[in-house]
């Protein structure tokens, strides 16, 4: 054998080393078993075939924008006061879709200057222009909006992340959606109890402790009524939520607009049982937050407090002496939404809420009939292209039939590869499709390549010059069509979502790797036949 | 062996009865569209929700239409799903049923509704999660067990859950069942019929879109077709002749008008790089004739392991599949009846305004 075909040789057996490894690892034992456990391990099927729950989320950055917005507004107020300059009014025109824009009214045009001094000083991240009459426009700059925005959705992406853990959701995918504008995507494989994780992952857990002015109201109308038909400007009317029993909606609560603490102050939650055995959840403040918490209530003896949770009143409570440090959320709760509830406080609040605009759910006995199914079809495919090409061509047929499992092998092992790089990429039910649609493409090269060989023979040339020929020749239209796939899966790739990513992926590399078994591989199949052979004898094609 | 050895045939001179025919059906796809059947477009692109259940025994539609109906979901498509001996039903409810701010009404309505036999106090078990399941096996401790017992019942639990979903397909028929469960204690298995009650169903598969996602994808799936067929034309452009591209891609608009496959990328592709190697006009003929064995060969093989696909590949993959079966014939027909003829009446046209035609002997790739 020639010094360059062995080389060749090794290069070959080196790759499929290479790849089998991927698939593989060092197996356990050759028992079918251990292969199987070996293959798991390395190839990590999607959530279509193992079963589990896959959403989208729209986070309303809005909220986040308004919370910012607010904040300003305030600041501003403070400033404008302590720099004795007049106003009548700052306000937010369009809170709904334009929450960082503000309108303030009254300012004397004498107090320009001093104005655009505290904006350009105190709120750098806001751009003022002059109105009409005597008004001023504020408005967030673009790339601090986008920012702002942006952050909302990672700290969403890290608190969802938190509470995921909490709930034990092994290997989940947590990260933004690439189509939509702050949307996330969660992928939670295995998980079967949907209501009960959409609850926990859309729960904001904004956790505030505030001075309850006066109730309980038996509904809306009533406490305007009480009040005169006014709520006071630093108090709000909240609904009480499952407070004694009572479903929300049914009691409300004048609170003051300030909070005592918030969940900024807390340092851990936990949940346990109260005085009479009845689950509740109880929460540690931090030094800071206990200071402030032991100031406020030693000002408010006798007063009410409310732990007020995501704008609801859970909780009503006499303070009877300071508290510092200590604070419970009882009542009406089963152990489960005691802990659900502590693990929420402690993961930390969403900086906006969240929707809902997508889910998926696949059962576990639907991901397996899927996996039965899916390698049926790709066994009983391949099996018909093998014996096919053994048919049709006879003892290029082997050729072509060793080039489509290698082409698999090295498939299967790029997904393996993938695994270990960490980078994983799952192999899902249209990632089947994918393969099956590999392997009948791939043969479609070895096929143009033998055609052409077999048509150099019938106009005479020997066997070695006409295998020459066909592949010089079969490889720029193999190009051709691979690269144009290859195109329409990548963008595919680009555009498409979740199962349809993984169709792309098999079929990209799969169109890879033929390039290589069906061109390289196949060649020097022939090269080493034609070796083994004497001079003149004829080639089986 | 050999197919197609000296075949000879007239392709080109029946140009017009394949346009003819193309004409026909392309313009039959687009009427109905237009006026009777609209596009079928899929749960993903019109949003909407979809439960897939699976019954014990064979389901009576007309009572599932019902007891959804008596449940305030008005309307829903509910239709049977796969073999019919899988028991699978399809219940398709309208956009108006989802809603962004409670996307998963629709299916707790559903089930809810289809619970027809709940005794109260207990739960669904062929409905219930597996943290159901665990909570309510630590609560009874029916295997006495002092410490450790967290992670006996969650295998328990995952024993009981494997029983019901992998080796009854998700839906038993009786709590007796449990008793000869593979890892299921005895205990525990006597201890589920106070807490638990069995439905006559198990939900396979959900799949809910909203509004937004649905409006969403039908942009970025049209870009997608947009810019593959864009990145066709001038990868063809820049290897061939421009020509070539709008062929390609003129034919590819004919097969998804009339199917909605678009793997006739491939096949058209094949057959007018094939063309590209001698020079035209007339030659177009003899070309397909001579590449007819590889295209059909190649088509052909495609065909059979797409085939598989259809038949063997399971019903979440059907349309899929389907799509690529009817792809891959209108594909290689259209390659033969619509590229070439479009390409030599170019080549005509051009011979007519006396301008040397494309692609002949001064062609600049080898």
């Amino acid at each position: 054998m020639n010094k360059n075909l062995l080389w060749k040789l090794l290069f070959i057996v080196g790759t499929m080393l290479f790849f089998l490894f991927g698939i593989f690892g060092i197996p356990k034992g050759f028992s079918g078993e251990a292969l199987l456990t070996a293959l798991t391990d390395h190839i990590h099927l999607g959530l279509d075939l193992k079963g589990g729950t896959h959403l989208i989320l729209q986070v309303q950055v809005n909220e986040a924008v308004n919370v910012d917005a607010q904040n300003a507004i305030e600041l501003l107020k403070d400033q404008l006061r302590s720099h004795k300059i007049d106003y009548t009014d700052i306000s937010q025109p369009d809170p709904q879709n334009n929450p960082d824009r503000l309108v303030i009214k009254g300012v004397p045009p004498a107090a320009r200057s001093d104005l655009r001094s505290i904006v350009l000083e105190r709120l750098p991240e806001y751009d003022i222009t002059t109105g009409a009459s005597d008004t001023w426009n504020m408005a967030m700059k673009p790339s601090n909006l986008t920012d702002l925005k942006t952050r909302a959705v990672q700290q969403a992406i890290e608190t969802i992340r938190n509470r995921v853990d909490a709930l034990g959701v092994s290997e989940p995918t947590i990260q933004e959606h690439g189509l939509g504008q702050y949307q996330i995507l969660v992928q939670l494989p295995g998980v079967d109890d949907m209501t009960r994780v959409q609850e926990i992952m859309q729960n904001t857990a904004m956790l505030e402790i505030k001075q309850v002015m006066s109730g309980p109201y038996s509904s809306q109308a009533a406490a305007l009524q009480a009040n005169s038909g006014v709520i006071p400007p630093d108090q709000l009317l909240l609904p009480g939520n499952t407070l004694g029993g009572r479903a929300e909606g049914e009691q409300w609560f004048l609170v003051s607009r300030v909070s005592a603490v918030n969940g900024k102050d807390l340092k851990r939650a936990d949940p346990s049982t109260d005085q009479n055995g009845q689950p509740d959840v109880n929460f540690q403040l931090t030094r800071d937050g206990g200071q402030r918490f032991f100031n406020f209530t030693s000002a408010h003896v006798k007063d009410s407090l409310g732990v007020v949770l995501d704008n609801k009143v859970r909780e009503v409570a006499s303070i009877n002496e300071p508290i510092r440090d200590q604070v419970q959320i009882s009542g009406h709760m089963d152990a489960q939404a005691a802990k659900d509830l502590a693990m929420i406080l402690n993961s930390g609040a969403l900086p906006a809420s969240i929707h809902y605009l997508e889910e998926r759910t696949v059962g576990p006995s639907l991901g397996a009939d899927s996996i039965r199914s899916g390698v049926r079809a790709a066994v009983i495919g391949m099996l018909a292209v093998l014996v096919f090409m053994l048919i049709y061509y006879r003892g290029a047929g082997v050729n072509a039939d060793v080039a489509l499992i290698m082409n698999l092998i090295i498939l299967l092992g790029f997904l393996g590869w993938s695994t270990i790089a960490g980078v994983n990429v799952a192999i899902t039910l249209p990632g089947i499709a994918g393969v099956i649609l590999t392997v009948g493409m791939g043969v479609d090269s070895n096929v143009l390549i033998f055609e052409r060989i077999r048509e150099e023979l019938r106009n005479g040339k020997t066997p070695p010059s006409a295998v020459d020929q066909g592949f010089s020749h079969a490889w720029i239209t193999i190009v051709d069509t691979h690269v144009t796939t290859i195109v329409s899966a990548a963008i595919l790739f680009i555009f498409g979502t979740g199962p349809v990513k993984g169709f792309a992926t098999t079929l990209t590399f799969g169109l890879l790797a033929n390039l290589f078994t069906a061109v390289f591989v196949s060649r020097v199949i022939f090269d080493w036949v034609l070796t083994r052979k004497q001079r003149g004898e004829a080639l089986s094609i | 062996m050999e197919f197609f050895h000296d075949v000879n045939i007239d392709f080109l001179g029946k140009k017009w009865y394949f346009l003819a025919f193309s004409l026909v059906f392309s313009v039959a796809g687009v009427l109905s569209m237009a006026f009777w059947h609209h596009i079928p477009w899929g749960v993903d692109f019109r949003g909407g929700t979809l439960v897939y259940v699976r019954f014990s025994h064979t389901p009576d539609l007309g009572q599932v239409r019902a007891l959804l109906d008596r449940a305030g979901l008005h309307d829903p498509k509910i239709q049977p799903y796969d073999q019919p001996s899988l028991n699978e039903v399809l219940i398709d409810l309208d956009i108006r049923e989802t809603s962004e701010k409670d996307l998963s009404q629709g299916r707790t309505k559903i089930i809810n509704a289809l619970e027809t036999n709940a005794p109260a106090g207990k739960e669904d078990l062929n409905n219930a999660s597996s943290l159901r399941i665990k909570n309510y096996v630590m609560d009874k401790d029916p295997m006495h067990l002092g410490t450790d017992a967290d992670a006996k019942y969650t295998a328990q639990t995952q024993a009981i859950v494997d029983f019901r979903d992998k080796v009854h397909g998700g839906v038993l028929n009786s709590l007796d069942q449990l008793k000869s469960a593979a890892g299921v204690d005895p205990a525990v298995a006597a201890s589920i019929p106070d807490g638990f009650f069995l439905s006559d169903f198990g939900v396979r598969n959900v799949e809910i879109v909203g509004p937004q996602v649905g409006g969403q994808l039908r942009t970025q799936a049209g870009l997608a077709t947009l810019y593959s067929l864009l990145g066709m034309l001038v990868y063809l452009g820049f290897r061939f002749e421009w020509i070539y591209g709008i062929a390609a891609v003129v034919t590819v608009f004919h097969d998804t008008l009339i199917t909605v496959g678009a793997f006739s990328l491939t096949n058209t592709d094949i057959n007018i790089k094939l063309m590209r190697r001698e020079k035209l006009s007339d030659i177009v003929n003899r070309s397909i004739n001579q590449t007819l064995s590889r295209t059909i060969l190649t088509a052909g093989l495609t065909f059979l392991t797409v085939l598989a696909l259809f038949l063997f590949g399971g019903e979440v993959l059907r349309g899929f599949s389907l799509a690529l079966v009817i792809g891959i014939l209108i594909g290689t027909y259209s390659s033969i009846a619509i590229a070439a003829p479009i390409l030599v009446a170019y080549q005509d046209w051009r011979i007519e305004k006396g301008k040397r035609p494309v692609g002949m002997p001064v062609a600049k790739a080898k």
